[in-house]
């Protein structure tokens, strides 16, 4: 159901649609209102599950008493569908950093800056408009148990060794996105694909073994967890790693070739009305993200994308080569090889 | 003239005008140096983003093919990441086969087509509330047998364009502002410079001294020679004037002299002629008179002549023993009136080369003032001595009333008599025109009070030839 949805909201998006009532088209997942002491309210929007974000508004508005934040759960792919339609809302925060960076070079966005704004590092903001806030890297998360007595590989190039000779192991317990449906593994595959060959062969071998397909990092942990995936591979680093701190059949395998590194990006639409407590709202995710380590929450700090690994490519890079596989006869044409290596009949 | 009082204060020097003209000059220059510069570096800046929007075109272009009459296209990474190294623009783009998007944005038509395959038309037109560079090219491509036209249009904002070309304006601008201070600097020392030959031309003229009316002769630049001609000329024409003048004194003084002898020779002659005592002190009164004037057109006709002659001294062999045995001759009727006796002392030759008319008058002068101002029954005497190595000294001294010591100084001005004359008659040319012959000669008049009792004594100094 949330399939279809999602991919509903995907195609729409990509196709470019502008009908449609900005909210009376928008797929919830999740929202909740935290009253202010004054009149003035923002309204976020949000890739980011309430659990993730709800110390970060608390703590915001213990700074912030007066503003009032109403927090709104979509998935990428409408959030992107939202704004670009003109709903009405003061700050848009993704982890699909393409689409952001698509609303923001298609006048979605506008301009903001401040001391923080200043001070954020070069590569993790585009414009004054769209502004990164996390690195989180997408890792490969394996079951202990089903991983007992396999070495563990520390390059993809092992792994694709690992797949080929235990294919027993492997037999159908392979999980990973389904790019077809999912922004952020569509972000990752098309990243990993140029940066690396290798990626092919193991999307390939993948293939061969049999995978099954994923909207949602969480789901495929909880697999793992659960011991029907042996290896979950391109997992949100910052997900997985929480999940790990209190769950110990869970384990990241620690691939030291490269690493993609996504950025989470937020963003003030040209609809925002409460341009200033969006500011606010900005500034504290900036200060937040330029943290090294965050007691609100378990997302990755910006210093994460200067770990040897994700120094390999660096972490994906904000400019106009992010429109280049959004590009629809691209992503055709990206989703035909996909389907081609891992969707095997 | 008028031009060069009126106005500010800045204005009425040369200098100044030269320093404030190349400054403005300097400050044209720096502006119109400033403006190429930014107007260069945008434009620099703006070829750049072209050539790169062309590459990126180009290379879409490359990238379509066609499969079985349909025609395909996957974008280039290398595209579109080439337009994030100018700056942080947004980019949009469009394939069109046949006017039919194959993807991108729709509503980014291109302002003008390129004609033929290959070709390439460069705009700059608004999209989506900015001003965007927009490239287009165009590229056949073979659907089954049918060749497709098929337009890649690539297009971006200038932002970063703009960026560069301010920094780089800004660059400039510092520079030119550096440029100017410096050429400012160098403008006030050209200007100090170029007026060096006048101020010392100035200069020149400044130190001249007063009665000194020579041509000067120096090497001027030659804006300043007609200045110099005509200062010449003008000192000329003063000297002429001078010259007519002293001519016409000389000229007077004569004509009056000899009618004033006569007068006298008639007196002379009444005095023998009457009996009455107040009579005969009337005709004395007259001849003394007459004396008196006759002596003062003398001294105007010798001063006269001093002036005259001075200026192109004739340099002849003059034996001082010779000249003041003469001078003491002639003085003698005037002094046996007054029954002083004049006494001669050293012996010749005294050569001294110069005029002796002048050296004469000088010193008939001099000895002229001594009989005048001594009482009767006393003694004159003139000395003729070595000063020193190179230098002759007549010595004239007498007992009269002196120098009065306040006076000393100005005495050999002209027209100036000492504070005792009392009632006695004199022009104040005598000491005057001594050293006027003296100086002209190079040697010097020294007026002292001597020692051992009342009297003058007036030396006059003269290089030994």
């Amino acid at each position: 159901m949330r399939f279809t949805d999602l991919a509903r909201g995907l195609t729409a998006a990509i196709c470019l649609a502008a009908f449609g009532g900005p909210l009376s088209a928008l797929e919830l997942e999740d929202q909740k209102f935290y009253p202010g002491t004054s009149d003035t309210i923002i309204k976020v929007i949000s890739t980011g599950d309430l659990d993730v974000f709800e110390p970060f508004i608390q703590q915001f508005q213990t700074e912030n008493p007066t503003i009032g934040v109403d927090y709104y759960v979509t998935s990428s792919a409408e959030l992107h569908h939202a704004i670009k339609g003109g709903a009405v809302f003061d700050v848009a925060m993704s982890s699909a950093m393409d689409l952001q960076f698509q609303l923001a070079n298609d006048g979605a966005a506008q301009a903001y800056s401040s001391q923080v704004t200043d001070a954020l590092p070069v590569w993790a903001g585009w414009r004054n408009q769209v502004f990164a806030f996390t690195a989180e890297p997408a890792v490969a998360v394996i079951s202990r148990d089903l991983f007992a007595g396999l070495d563990r590989p520390t390059t993809r190039q092992e792994l694709i060794t690992l797949l080929r000779q235990s294919p027993e192991k492997f037999e159908n317990t392979i999980g990973t996105y389904d790019v077809r449906t999912s922004g952020l593994g569509y972000l990752f595959a098309t990243q990993e694909a140029r940066n690396s060959d290798t990626y092919w062969r193991l999307s390939e071998l993948m293939g061969t073994r049999g995978t099954a397909l994923y909207c949602c990092s969480a789901q495929m942990i909880d697999d793992v967890a659960a011991g029907r995936l042996t290896l979950a591979y391109n997992v949100l680093g910052s997900y997985a790693a929480e999940r790990i701190a209190r769950d110990d059949r869970l384990e990241i395998l620690e691939l030291e070739d490269y690493a993609t590194v996504m950025l989470r990006t937020a963003l003030i639409p040209v609809t925002a009305t409460e341009t200033e407590g969006a500011g606010l709202f900005l500034d504290r995710l900036l200060q937040e993200g330029m943290r090294e380590t965050s007691s609100v929450w378990a997302l990755p700090p910006l210093g994460a994308a200067d770990t040897p690994e994700a120094r390999a490519y660096g972490p994906i890079r904000l400019g106009p080569a992010l429109l280049v596989y959004l590009d629809k006869l691209n992503r055709d044409a990206f989703l035909r090889a996909w389907s081609d290596a891992v969707v095997q009949p | 003239m008028s031009d060069a009082t009126a106005g500010p204060f800045w204005w009425r020097s040369i200098g100044q005008r030269l320093t404030i003209l190349l400054a403005g000059i300097a400050a044209v220059l720096a502006i119109l140096s400033w403006w190429m510069v930014t107007s260069f570096a945008r434009e620099a800046a703006e070829r750049t983003q072209d050539s790169v929007l062309v590459a990126s075109a180009t290379t879409i272009a490359e990238a379509l093919r066609s499969e079985q009459g349909t025609i395909l296209l996957e974008l280039p990474y290398s595209a579109f990441a080439m337009l994030g190294a100018i700056g942080e623009d947004r980019v949009f783009y469009r394939v069109a086969a046949n006017d039919e998007t194959l993807t991108g944005y729709d509503d980014l038509i291109p302002p003008s087509t390129p004609e033929r395959p290959g070709d390439i038309a460069v705009r700059t037109i608004d999209y989506r509330g900015d001003q965007v560079r927009t490239v287009t090219v165009r590229r056949t491509v073979l659907a089954g047998q049918q060749p497709v036209p098929v337009l890649v249009t690539v297009a971006q904002t200038r932002t970063g364009v703009e960026a560069i070309g301010s920094g780089l304006s800004q660059t400039a601008a510092v520079l030119s502002v550096a440029l100017f201070i410096l050429a400012v600097g160098l403008g006030a020392f050209a200007a100090g410079n170029a007026l060096k030959p006048l101020n010392s031309f100035a200069q020149a003229v400044t130190r001249r001294g007063p009665s000194d009316l020579r041509p000067l002769r120096r090497k001027v630049p030659d804006e300043l020679s007609p200045l110099l001609i005509a200062l010449n000329r003008l000192m000329e024409r003063l000297g002429q004037s001078i010259r007519r003048s002293e001519e016409f004194i000389a000229e007077a003084a004569h004509r009056v002299r000899t009618p004033l002898a006569t007068v006298r020779a008639q007196a002379e002659l009444a005095l023998h002629t009457v009996e009455k005592d107040d009579e005969k002190q009337m005709l004395r009164r007259i001849i003394r008179a007459v004396d008196e004037s006759s002596r003062s057109a003398s001294q105007l006709l010798d001063h006269a002549t001093v002036s005259f002659r001075a200026d192109a001294l004739t340099q002849e062999q003059v034996d001082l023993a010779d000249l003041a045995a003469r001078v003491t001759e002639g003085l003698q009727p005037t002094a046996e009136m007054k029954d002083i006796a004049i006494e001669l002392e050293g012996n010749g030759p005294a050569n001294v080369l110069g005029d002796a008319i002048l050296l004469e008058s000088a010193l008939r002068n001099v000895l002229d003032n001594s009989v005048k101002y001594s009482p009767a029954e006393t003694e004159i005497k003139v000395t003729l001595d070595r000063a020193d190595d190179q230098h002759w000294r007549l010595i004239v001294r007498d007992h009269g009333r002196g120098f009065s010591a306040n006076s000393l100084p100005e005495l050999t001005e002209r027209f100036k008599r000492g504070g005792n004359v009392d009632m006695i008659v004199g022009s104040g040319l005598g000491l005057t025109i001594a050293e006027e012959v003296l100086i002209a000669h190079g040697g010097r008049l020294k007026l002292t009070t001597p020692t051992d009792g009342a009297g003058a004594c007036v030396s006059l100094i003269l290089p030994a030839a």
